[in-house]
């Protein structure tokens, strides 16, 4: 076995080397990290049990979907070449599809609420996806001869084009072989029941009364939840690998890295390209569902190509064509630059005493020029969302001039569903021994 | 052996914008030989493996392999066919080790179909059959003489090693007839020799071999026939000592006219 030299393997003890070379060590190791760094910061907050525990459940929650984005995004650029910046579009094909067919058909909808085909939910949801992976394929069909870069901007045309769709008035509500259904618009439309929630107010009530008393009762279903979100990364996870890790895999990256030479050697590389394409565009789908589609409400300004940016940057930390790395690079991505700035911001509330709050970038600037530093750190700790795009900003230079190919990128993955490597060093070693040379 | 010919090229012309790279190439090469493309640079050498291995659409003519028109397919179905062609410049993937590149270029593989390589049950054959493929790959490594790199990523690979093991990958498909476009740039003089003997044995078996080398010892000691391009045309063909005595052929490289 091949000792990583990386950042924190060189490090190590070495003692505790060893243990590093496992993939799920790293990932349990970095995720240890954040829990605990997340867990000091709210005992400073003075959280109680409960309020650790939510903080915890919103880590989780956001680091299990931002890692399922990553593993696409890594499957399509990392092992395929197919630069893909329209991930939110085909999140939203698959939640609103999802949505469309699960809303009540029309007289048997509550008043105000848009109507809909009246599916059951896992009909619902596999349509969703079988959805998304549909418009995966129109969006390749045409764009499959078309360079990297050129690719990209289809991408995210497509992803425009979907939210912009959606957003359109004349869709809102719209009757179509007799049956009216619609997008909501620019209103935007309820979704679907969390089926875990309802679980837990019915059939699940007295399980959630039996801990009321420790903890609040929510956290149980909420945290169910990202326990059932983190199966279905366990299970995106295990397809990924078994696709990766095969013939199939081992074109894609033949694909990545020269797709002529890959053509002289008798493969049909378009049709790989759109069967990874679609593979990644239906489990974007299914990320869509499960996570704009639990939040109870869905509005077009949720798919704004922002989300694709932040997916990919957790990719870009992690380093493309590593599975582990993008699972990394989303703990990290979460646990930092997402969620950080704001903990930042209530830290600094709870022991600074700063004077003098400015509510807008004027006044804290005329503050700072009467020499009065805290209105302009104040004003700035309250950009939550303007601090991850500089602080994402920082971090994309720093990798840039450091790590151009993020934690584990160049990292081997044997692209074979048998153990190749461990089968050459067998050999290697059996010939230098016979041979006696080296 | 039949008498018809394996590849045969009729009329091939192809211009990119106002330059004629090809003005007519006809030849044709017979099932079982090693033969030689020669020519001065700019002759029309790769362009005319370019639009044979399909990677160029040709203006017109015609380009028959097995007795099969394949003008005009696209490369990989013609790899597919049994054509193979490797690049001047080696095309390995870079980012790839040795090994696998070399263990994707089997044609027919199961675990190219990705349901086979995620559904349990079916991937236990993938894995069988890929025993079978990672045997085929190191017994060429071996063979090659690089077997000791298998675990570097082909773009750490110096050049001669790349021409090896671009020239192994190729043969990893079986081909019933390889093009070689110089297979022996940067390849050191021993290894060369070891490789010649190599395509020699393998020509010997009947596989049929049609090669670009600048290195006319080589072309002459090795080669069954020889076809001289010049100006996108062929000037002519025959055997090493007919071309060699052709005073035209010497014009040619040294620029002189042709009429």
């Amino acid at each position: 076995m091949s000792v990583q030299e990386g950042p924190v393997a060189s490090r190590l003890p070495d003692s505790l080397v060893g243990y590093w070379e496992n993939d799920l060590v790293k990932i349990g190791a970095t995720l240890a990290a954040v829990y605990l760094l997340y867990v000091v910061a709210g005992l400073l907050l003075g959280y109680g049990l409960s309020g650790q525990l939510n903080s915890l459940r919103r880590l989780t929650f956001l680091i299990v979907l931002y890692s399922i984005g990553a593993l696409v995004v890594n499957l399509h650029w990392g092992y395929s070449g197919l630069f893909n910046i329209g991930v939110v579009g085909f999140m939203a094909v698959g939640v609103y599809t999802t949505t469309i067919l699960t809303r009540p058909v029309a007289g048997q909808n509550p008043t105000g609420t848009l109507p809909g085909l009246g599916l059951p939910l896992p009909i619902a949801i596999a349509g969703g996806v079988l959805a998304a992976a549909l418009v995966g394929y129109l969006a390749a069909l045409p764009s499959l001869r078309l360079r990297d870069d050129y690719f990209a901007i289809v991408t995210l045309a497509f992803a425009e084009i979907i939210r912009i769709t959606a957003k359109a008035s004349e869709l809102q509500e719209f009757t179509i072989f007799g049956t009216t259904v619609g997008t909501g618009g620019g209103r935007g439309i309820r979704t679907y029941p969390n089926p875990i929630n309802q679980f837990f107010e019915g059939t699940g009530a007295p399980i959630v009364n039996a801990v009321s008393g420790t903890i609040d009762g929510p956290l149980v279903s909420g945290w169910t939840f990202v326990l059932a979100l983190t199966f279905v990364l366990v299970c995106v996870l295990w397809v990924i690998v078994r696709i990766v890790e095969s013939p199939f895999g081992r074109v894609l990256k033949g694909i990545r890295d020269d797709e002529e030479a890959t053509t002289a050697l008798a493969k049909n590389t378009g049709s790989f390209k759109i069967r990874s394409f679609i593979i990644g565009c239906g489990i974007l789908g299914l990320l869509g569902i499960i996570w704009q589609g639990s939040q109870g409400y869905i509005s077009p300004s949720l798919f704004v190509p922002q989300l694709t940016f932040f997916i990919w940057i957790a990719v870009i930390i992690g380093g493309a064509g590593s599975n582990t790395g993008s699972i990394i690079g989303s703990i990290l991505f979460v646990g930092t630059i997402y969620l950080g700035p704001g903990y930042v911001r209530r830290l600094v509330e709870e022991f600074v005493s700063l004077s003098g709050r400015a509510t807008n970038f004027p006044d804290a600037l005329g503050a700072l020029a009467g020499g009065d530093i805290s209105g302009i750190i104040l004003y700035t700790l309250d950009q939550t969302s303007a601090l991850r795009v500089i602080l994402t900003g920082v971090l994309l230079i720093w990798l840039l001039k450091r790590r151009p190919d993020g934690l584990f990128g160049n990292r081997r993955e044997m692209a074979s569903s048998i153990d190749v490597e461990s089968r050459v060093r067998d050999r290697q070693s059996n010939d230098s021994t016979a041979g006696g040379e080296e | 052996m039949s008498d018809k010919p394996l590849l045969e090229v009729d009329s091939l012309y192809k211009s990119f914008g106002g330059i004629t790279a090809l003005d007519g190439v006809s030849f044709e090469v017979e099932s079982g030989t090693l033969t030689g493309l020669i020519g001065p640079n700019g002759a029309g050498k790769s362009t005319t493996f370019n639009t044979i291995g399909g990677i160029l659409k040709a203006d017109s003519g015609t380009v028959r392999f097995d007795g099969e028109d394949i003008t005009g397919e696209s490369p990989d179905r013609i790899a597919r066919k049994g054509l193979v062609r490797t690049f001047q410049m080696s095309r390995e993937f870079q980012n790839m080790t040795v090994i696998e590149n070399m263990m994707i270029a089997p044609t027919g593989q199961r675990g190219e179909s990705a349901l086979q390589s995620i559904t349990p049950g079916l991937r236990e054959n993938v894995s069988d059959q890929e025993e079978d493929i990672f045997e085929q790959a190191w017994e060429m490594l071996e063979l090659f003489d690089i077997d000791h790199l298998a675990l570097e990523n082909a773009g750490a690979l110096s050049g001669g090693q790349r021409k090896l093991l671009e020239l192994a990958r190729a043969l990893m498909l079986d081909p019933e007839m390889l093009l070689l476009d110089e297979p022996f740039a940067g390849v050191n003089p021993t290894l060369e020799k070891t490789l010649i003997d190599r395509i020699e044995t393998l020509r010997d078996k009947g596989q049929t071999f049609l090669l670009v080398e600048h290195d006319m010892d080589v072309i002459m000691e090795h080669c069954e026939r020889v076809i001289v391009m010049h100006q996108g045309d062929t000037l002519l063909t025959g055997t090493p000592e007919e071309v060699q005595s052709e005073e035209r052929v010497i014009e040619a490289y040294l620029g002189g006219s042709v009429a």
